[in-house]
């Protein structure tokens, strides 16, 4: 027999200074690595844990990279067809008013399929969450234009980079749905740091904590690293992002307690 | 007994669905049906029973929010006619693939396309062979009156929630719109969460210690999974086939020819039996009640016993493929229908008869 890697008596408990948390399932993911996808995954299964309201909370997963979130998120969940997650949500906590309810959706999913969706679901204020991950392309079905992909930008369905003339421009999706009436809370934030996954940390707990006061939607935009669909390793697609991503989605918040703090910039 | 009233089909589906103890119905406007929604808005069924009633922004977005109640365990309903029908497929597709109980009610209009907003039966096809993608089965009920309209609607819920699978009650614009008594069933309170949760452990409520995490899906990207899935879908309509036909007979007892009609054409070729029994024209009618399953066998048994059936329905003959496939080749079956929102008239039905089945 092979000697294991890690001695398993150094895993002792006064040893481990963090851990899992047993809200995400023990099993691997079906991320790429380097991705920043399980990164939320944990921050949101952390924030549930602390709250403590695994039992109360009912979560949304849609058609894209994280179409196994519900595999992954160790709570009851419901896998939706490709952008309707909102609608699910609208009903599951209309029906289920005392329970935790959130979707996790990306670009495509959000912002190009599920538009209306989106945007009904937050036009009417109803009371749940969305995370949106923001990685500028379609990830799952390797690596196509969203409607998110920013000018000039090469994606298998633009080879030469995006002409907006042809091909539309990038949808700013969050800032148009901050403007909505319905919307209590809008943030945009990144994983690609240790500080940036805090401060992502951060907003899903407000976000659920807001939940408890029937506020309308909060709506966290995480922009994030696509690596295989941008072809670039883990380092470089986190620099990239940061020079390019960034400076047209820039980060922080956007919507506080019902009121727009910053003037929203729709369209360049 | 129940409360008696004269009510349009459309009302009676939406004082059922309140009576049923149904906690959501999710729809989007559309002629011959709106009356349902509009009936439940004034209803304040929010106030009476705590039911939910909300107006989704398309058809795409009620049927999405029907699945993810019905994911939930709750039960829930939606009606529209043919062209958000249409729309709704891919969601009805995810529903069955995911063995989700809700009620779909479809008050079939002329088509194709736009069509018209007039009564037509021409959705036989998309509610009894699938219509979304995939090996999937609805239940589908074939009102022929008001009355039905109301029953169906506690009926299906019942058969949704035994086999874990939509139900469809395929109506037409005349049977919405028509007005007749109607025998209202005595309300059944909604179910609390408590019982929800104890009848259906399947069911996503938020995950005590106690239990699994539960996972609503149609997705499995094994293959030998997803055809263990279908394995499954299939092994639970034989049981359907075996357990739910419903039909109703009429004067077939003497018969020598056979009206075969569903809903509103039934209702017609009663009329045209009278025309033809005072002409001394020996004819029944069978009128299936389900859609799926349908009633092959009692066809079959039929069909050894007369010379010939017209098929009448207000479409270009598609329940008719049914009916061949379960009487066989013994006998002349013919088609008879109108469509784009035409309904025949009993005497034409009785002409189609002479010459297309007695003398042709
Ligand atoms: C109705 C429908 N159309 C298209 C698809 C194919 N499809 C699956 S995932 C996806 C794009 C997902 O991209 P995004 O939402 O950005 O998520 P990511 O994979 O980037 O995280 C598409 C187009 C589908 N499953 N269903
Ligand atoms: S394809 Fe992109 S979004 Fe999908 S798992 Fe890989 S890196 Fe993440
Ligand atoms: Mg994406």
């Amino acid at each position: 027999m092979e000697e294991p890697f890690v001695k398993t008596e150094i895993r002792k408990d006064e040893n481990i200074v963090y851990k899992r948390t047993d809200l995400l399932v023990d099993r691997p993911l079906s991320y790429c690595p380097g991705c920043g996808h399980g990164v939320v995954h944990r921050m949101l299964m952390e924030t549930l844990e602390e709250m403590d309201i695994q039992d109360k909370t009912i979560g949304v997963s849609p058609v894209g990279c994280s179409v196994l979130a519900y595999d992954f998120m160790n709570i009851d969940m419901l896998g939706a067809a490709h952008g309707r997650a909102p609608a699910l949500a609208t009903a599951i906590k209309r029906l289920w008013p005392n329970k935790f309810v959130f979707t996790y959706q990306g670009d495509g999913d959000l912002a190009a399929i599920g538009t209306a969706e989106t945007i009904h679901a937050c036009n009417r204020g109803e009371n749940f969450t969305i995370i949106f991950i923001n990685n500028g392309i379609y990830g799952m079905t390797g690596g196509q234009m969203a409607p998110t992909t920013l000018p000039g930008m090469r994606s298998s369905t633009s080879p030469y980079g995006r002409d907006v003339q042809t091909m539309g421009h990038p949808l700013k999706i969050t800032e148009l749905i901050a403007n909505l009436p319905g919307v209590y809370y809008v943030t945009r934030q990144a994983v690609h740091t240790p500080s940036h996954v805090r401060k992502t940390k951060k907003a899903i707990r407000k976000a659920f904590e807001q939940q408890k006061e029937n506020k309308g939607i909060a709506f966290i935009e995480v922009v994030s690293n696509c690596n295989s669909g941008w072809k670039m390793t883990p380092v470089q697609s986190n620099k990239w992002m940061e020079e390019n991503m960034f400076p047209f989605y820039p980060l922080g918040d956007i919507k506080l307690d019902g009121k727009l703090i910053q003037k929203s910039e729709i369209a360049k | 007994m129940g409360e008696l009233r004269l009510m349009k089909g459309n009302e009676a589906v939406a004082e059922a669905a309140i009576r049923a103890g149904c906690d959501g119905y999710f729809g989007y406007p559309i002629t011959p049906q709106s009356e349902v929604m509009e009936y439940l808005m004034a209803e304040k069924p929010h106030e009476r029973t705590g039911m939910v009633v909300l107006q989704a922004e398309s058809e795409t977005a009620s049927i999405n929010m029907l699945y993810g109640a019905a994911g939930t365990g709750k039960m829930v309903m939606t009606s529209s006619s043919s062209p958000g029908i249409s729309l709704m497929q891919e969601g009805i597709s995810y529903m069955a693939g995911a063995e989700l109980p809700a009620v779909i009610v479809n008050v079939v209009r002329g088509g194709p396309g736009l069509g018209t907003i007039q009564p037509s039966q021409a959705d036989y096809f998309q509610a009894v062979k699938g219509g979304g993608h995939g090996d999937y089965k609805l239940v589908v009920l074939a009102p022929a009156s008001v009355q039905e309209m109301c029953d169906h609607v506690k009926l299906g819920f019942d058969l949704a929630f035994k086999y874990r699978n939509p139900v469809m009650i395929l109506s037409d614009g005349a049977i919405g719109q028509m007005m007749e008594k109607v025998v209202l069933f005595d309300p059944i309170p909604r179910r609390s969460e408590e019982d929800l949760i104890k009848q259906n452990p399947w069911a996503a409520t938020g995950k005590p210690k106690s239990r699994e995490h539960i996972i609503i899906t149609s997705l499995d990207l094994d293959p030998a999974g997803q055809e263990r899935v279908n394995l499954k879908l299939q092994a639970k309509y034989k049981k359907i086939e075996e357990n739910e036909i419903l039909y109703e007979t009429l004067g077939c007892e003497d018969a020598e020819f056979i009206f075969v009609a569903f809903g509103l054409s039934a209702r017609i070729c009663q009329k045209s039996m009278d025309l033809a029994r005072a002409k001394g024209i020996k004819i029944g009618l069978f009128r299936p009640i389900t859609l799926f399953p349908f009633p092959v066998k009692a066809i079959h048994d039929l069909g050894k016993k007369v010379k010939g059936m017209l098929v009448v329905e207000m479409n270009a003959g598609q329940m008719i493929e049914d009916v061949k496939l379960s009487v066989g080749c013994s006998i002349k079956i013919e088609h008879y229908g109108r469509f784009g929102g035409i309904i025949p008239t009993p005497d034409e039905v009785v002409k189609a008869l002479e010459t297309q089945i007695i003398g042709g």
